[in-house]
């Protein structure tokens, strides 16, 4: 044949996706174009300037809503992913057990669940829990981004230990180790890009919450995300443009890091 | 003295036993902030509405009658809710529209990445996992700002003379529906991204060798094979455009209400919990129904292929 026949061409899905890929880029680039406007209004531009960093920058209540949505991320992503670790310990490299299937769909759960039916869910389960202890912290927004963390921290964990097999423990164990120094010793340090790849995924996931955080808060409990939306519905100003440009800053570099850690082939 | 099958069946039991407790911590809190909270949520949709908001600890099947019903308050004769009807009506069709929306985009966005060479190939995935990672919120704000009536969209073609008044499209079911396949559509990708990269091309050359065309190709050889990819994605966007709120909160604006925002409003105006329980049960039913159609669609393609 005297021009090969491209045999992985199909009409037309080139030309699809680029443009999905152009139409998922634009809103966003045009979002973070306009933090930089001058000008109060933001459809027309007036000149580039940072103002708008600056005022979100002195705003109490937006550092306030960051700080607290890091609080919760950092404490809830950690417990995650502890929990989540030991659970993809108990749930691979073994022959099938009774309960297994049954921890697969429990861990899973809370992907499976609308969000706004968790919300409405936690927002009766607390309010009880509010009226009968009288605690209302921050503990139960806690509470709420471990669980929903869980089966997104498990994912690349569980991942991670499939491709590991016993070889090494076994051998640790052939040397008179204790089960805990072959964890601490063997399995933790060839499980640590797993580990990590969950953590950050876990904190993302909180960082992202909308919904769930919008039913549990109690007053004065805004996180970063319920703030933004508050602010949407009264009104766009470009201060809301300069927060959601650092925050994809910090999402991209945080999926950045991610994606090197969870790909990486040893 | 004991056997080594008794040994060795001991030493399995302590392992399940130790794998329960390594399980525990995470079962523990899964059932406590989300599974048990639900289980909560069905008692309460069968109990009276308190005067204030919250319960009455009394039996009730009026919650669920009025999920559908409507009670005449003048001479207590049921009639179909059609507010109701029509709100579970429009999430049900958006949620069906959205996922196909993004199945007609995402199937080609996926092939287009799996064809490309090993090297390239990451360089795709994480351009689609990005959007897949950044807050749903940010992203339905940028789609509000290209699809306002001072938006990029209206602007363009105000400026090319093609319309001369801004078309609305925010506020309406459309925006919602733009919205909704936005920023749901890496959900649909990444799934089928991950069939179509296992696809044997030893296959659709097979195809090509019998004389078939490239939408035969296309239709009997690369679709069923990646069906489960498929699957998955359209219940990964079936499911959240279901329940969707922030979409709707911002881009309908309230005036095209779907079921997360009548939920919503039965735990603060309307201070009705049962009714806001028995809507979220009938919603998580909904869900359901759509998963039991995946395992065994799932299951039935497994077997098929082996």
């Amino acid at each position: 044949m005297a021009r090969s026949f491209a045999i992985k061409h199909q009409p037309g899905f080139t030309a699809i996706a680029a443009t999905c890929f152009v139409v998922l880029y634009l809103p966003i680039v045009i979002l973070v174009v306009y933090a930089f406007n001058a000008a109060t209004s933001t459809s027309e531009w007036g000149g580039f300037s940072l103002k708008w960093f600056q005022s979100a920058w002195q705003n109490t209540q937006v550092i306030d809503a960051t700080l607290r949505s890091f609080q919760i991320g950092a404490i809830a992503a950690t417990l995650a992913t502890i929990a989540a670790t030991m659970a993809a310990l108990a749930t691979t490299r073994t022959a099938a057990y009774p309960g297994l299937t049954f921890k697969y769909a429990a861990i899973n759960q809370p992907l499976m669940v609308p969000e706004i039916v968790t919300g409405v869910a936690l927002l009766i389960f607390f309010s009880r829990i509010k009226i009968f202890t009288g605690y209302s912290g921050l503990g139960y927004l806690i509470a709420a981004h471990t669980a929903f963390c869980i089966p997104f921290a498990y994912l690349p964990i569980r991942a991670r230990l499939e491709n590991m097999d016993l070889t090494l423990e076994r051998a640790a164990a052939d040397l008179y180790a204790t089960p805990w120094r072959t964890f601490r010793r063997i399995t933790l340090p060839l499980l640590w890009p797993g580990i990590l790849a969950g953590l950050m995924l876990a904190f993302v996931i909180s960082l992202d919450d909308v919904v769930i955080t919008e039913f549990v808060k109690s007053g004065g409990q805004d996180t970063l995300p319920t703030y933004m939306l508050g602010q949407i519905r009264r009104g766009i100003t470009p201060e809301i443009n300069a927060i959601s440009t650092v925050f994809l800053l910090l999402s991209v570099a945080i999926v950045t890091l991610f994606f090197f850690i969870s790909r990486k082939r040893d | 003295m004991a056997s080594a099958e008794e040994v060795a069946k001991a030493a399995e039991r302590r392992d399940i036993r130790d794998r329960w407790l390594l399980s525990a911590p995470a079962l523990l809190i899964i059932f406590l902030a989300a599974t048990g909270p639900l289980l909560i949520v069905l008692v309460y949709s069968l109990l009276t509405p308190g005067p204030y908001g919250d319960v009455k600890w009394q039996f009730s099947p009026e919650a669920w009658i009025s999920v559908f019903m409507e009670r005449d308050i003048f001479d207590d004769t049921l009639s179909v809710a059609a507010a109701h009807v029509t709100i579970f009506w429009r999430s049900i069709k958006l949620a069906i529209v959205t996922t196909l929306a993004t199945l007609a985009l995402g199937f080609p966005t996926a092939y287009f990445m799996a064809t490309r060479s090993e090297k390239t190939r990451d360089l795709w995935l994480f351009l689609i996992t990005i959007p897949f990672w950044t807050n749903l919120l940010i992203r339905t704000f940028a789609v509000l700002q290209i699809i306002r009536n001072e938006g990029l969209i209206n602007t363009v073609l105000l400026k090319l003379g093609i319309i001369s008044a801004p078309i609305q499209i925010l506020f309406t079911d459309t925006a919602i529906l733009i919205g909704m396949a936005y920023v749901y559509l890496p959900l649909m990708v990444l799934p089928i991204y991950a069939s179509m990269e296992k696809l044997d091309f030893r296959l659709v050359e097979a195809g090509y060798d019998l004389y078939a065309t490239r939408f035969q190709v296309l239709r009997r050889i690369i679709f069923p094979l990646v069906k489960p990819g498929v699957i998955a994605g359209s219940i990964l966007v079936f499911i959240p455009a279901l329940g969707a709120y922030v979409t709707p909160i911002l881009l309908g604006g309230g005036k095209t209400m779907m079921l997360s925002n009548l939920i919503e409003m039965q735990f603060g105006q309307g201070r009705n919990w049962p009714l806001g329980s028995a809507l979220s049960i009938a919603v998580m039913i909904i869900v359901m129904v759509a998963l039991l159609a995946y395992v065994r669609n799932a299951g039935r393609s497994e077997m098929r292929h082996g």
